[in-house]
């Protein structure tokens, strides 16, 4: 499994022909306390770069940005019971939506872990 | 071939108030607001919020233009433009009162207080130099407005904020609610007089302090340096204000609102009721009379999904209002909202709906304040 970095600050892990997605740590961190976020439909189909999931802080609502193109496997009912999961393990169990991958090319134009980490401490 | 001129826009410099370097040692976040860094937040919105209200947060609201008015007549002349009591106002008590147009539209907020040496003024940042403006074309050559921008201003809020500040600044327990005095601070053989007011925006107990920029670090610090204090920042200002229902002008006020539909009917005071003679009277005293055609109210929000400013507000296929404050409320544990509804939709308890990102969420009228106020007030039992 590889996971891959966005410059809006979302993660994808890929396995095989399938993906996990998620906002990083940096950006939980930016956000402040998560009190709502709103996960795509099973089944939804998702285009690169284009809208796919929403995450509320008391201030503001940000938009989460699909990484790659493709179907929508399963969404994480887990966030709206418990946003704060976003806050507390953003890269682990505070997942947004899993996805089968239309074109697994577009994972060439994404950010390794090093690359990120670099992106970042630019900011 | 065209020339076209290319313009360099200078970038607007964004000013740094006198707690800057405070804020940032403490830990803050800093965002522009006003035309000044500002903090948002420290350790965290929702924890600043809650240790708000059941302790006391320090807030840096320096921002804020702080306006001395002085010169006979000063107070008969500004009721010219805010629709309040001034000349009626004892020394040491003071008022929330709104700045009129011409035509009785809102230009700003304002709590004016009677000092002793003319009418302190407190107007808030954003609209600041606009305020001055009107203020200075409007009153008499005779009344002087000093802008004092060498003082901070700060505000200590929360049900132990009394506590707190009695340690640091002896005998501000004697205030009641909208009461200000000078008082002494610092050593016996050279203390500082601070202007101290019991008010604030938080629906909680608590003083606002205005200190000379010069000792403002001094005294955040020792502030600070109760246990019952910590530094909050301007997140948890907002969602406090929201939660205590206080309006946050050029968001739920601004000129085309007047002050019947901003729901402040109170700050039009009874002998101006029957005198009259402030801007845009006639809109304002008929819209008593006869209800506002538009209301400022409070709105809960079913479910989790934060309903923010700029959502249409429908009764069926109708529009009938727009929210202009919102966000999620930590001591509500819940979205709540304001915003303007129409006359026939807009008593308590109304059903209607707002719209996010294309859905429906359902929302309720409700009287405001969400979180009720817990003032410190004369003639009060606690």
């Amino acid at each position: 499994m590889t996971r891959y970095f966005t410059e809006d600050h979302e993660w994808i892990e890929v396995d095989g022909d399938s993906a996990t997605v998620g906002i990083t740590e940096y950006a939980q961190s930016q956000l402040g306390d998560i009190v709502f976020a709103e996960v795509p439909a099973t089944g939804a189909t998702l285009k690169k770069g284009g809208d796919a999931a929403v995450v509320e802080s008391v201030k503001a609502a940000s938009d989460v940005y699909a990484p790659v193109s493709g179907t929508v496997i399963e969404g994480n009912d887990a966030l709206e019971g418990d946003p704060a999961l976003v806050n507390n393990d953003p890269e682990g169990e505070g997942w947004f939506f899993k996805i089968t991958l239309s074109d697994t090319s577009e994972l060439d134009s994404l950010m390794d872990a090093t690359a990120y980490k670099a992106f970042v401490d630019g900011l | 071939m065209s020339e076209e001129e290319e313009f360099e826009l200078e970038p607007i410099e964004i000013l740094e108030l006198p707690l800057d370097a405070w804020h940032r040692e403490k830990g803050a976040r800093m965002v522009e607001f006003a035309g000044y860094h500002m903090p948002i937040q420290y350790e965290g919105i929702m924890a600043e919020h809650i240790w708000t209200r059941e302790s006391a947060g320090l807030f840096d609201v320096s921002h804020m233009g702080q306006l001395m008015l002085t010169g006979d007549g000063a107070a008969e002349a500004l009721e010219a433009m805010v629709p309040g009591d001034i000349s009626a106002l004892k020394e040491g008590k003071m008022r929330y009162s709104l700045l009129l147009d011409e035509d009785g539209g809102v230009l700003d907020d304002m709590m004016i207080t009677a000092a002793p040496m003319g009418l302190y003024v407190v107007v808030n940042g954003a609209v600041k130099w606009d305020d001055m403006g009107h203020l200075r074309e409007h009153l008499p050559d005779e009344i002087t407005i000093n802008h004092m921008e060498d003082r901070a201003l700060l505000a200590l809020q929360g049900p132990k904020a009394v506590d707190a500040l009695k340690r640091v600044v002896p005998g501000v327990d004697a205030l009641y609610f909208m009461e200000a005095g000078s008082f002494f601070w610092g050593p016996k053989t050279d203390p500082e007089p601070l202007w101290i007011s019991r008010s604030g925006y938080t629906g909680e107990d608590g003083f606002e302090i205005s200190v000379p920029a010069a000792h403002a670090k001094t005294l955040a610090d020792q502030i600070c340096a109760q246990p019952e204090v910590k530094p909050i920042g301007l997140g948890a200002r907002d969602s406090l204000r929201l939660e205590a229902g206080l309006p946050l002008y050029g968001h739920d006020m601004n000129p085309d609102i007047d002050p019947i539909e901003a729901s402040a009917a109170f700050a039009v005071s009874k002998r101006r009721r029957a005198e009259g003679g402030f801007f845009g009277a006639d809109r304002i005293l008929t819209a008593l009379s006869d209800g506002p055609a538009r209301k400022l109210v409070g709105l809960s929000v079913e479910g989790k999904m934060p309903v923010r400013e700029g959502a249409p507000v429908f009764a069926g296929d109708a529009q009938v209002g727009v929210i202009t404050s919102g966000g999620f409320a930590p001591s509500v544990g819940a979205p709540i909202a304001m915003g303007y509804v129409d006359a026939g939709h807009n008593a308590a308890g109304s059903a209607l709906e707002a719209e996010v990102r294309g859905k429906r969420v359902s929302v309720t009228v409700s009287p405001l304040p969400f979180v009720p106020h817990h003032y410190h007030r004369k003639g009060a039992n606690t």
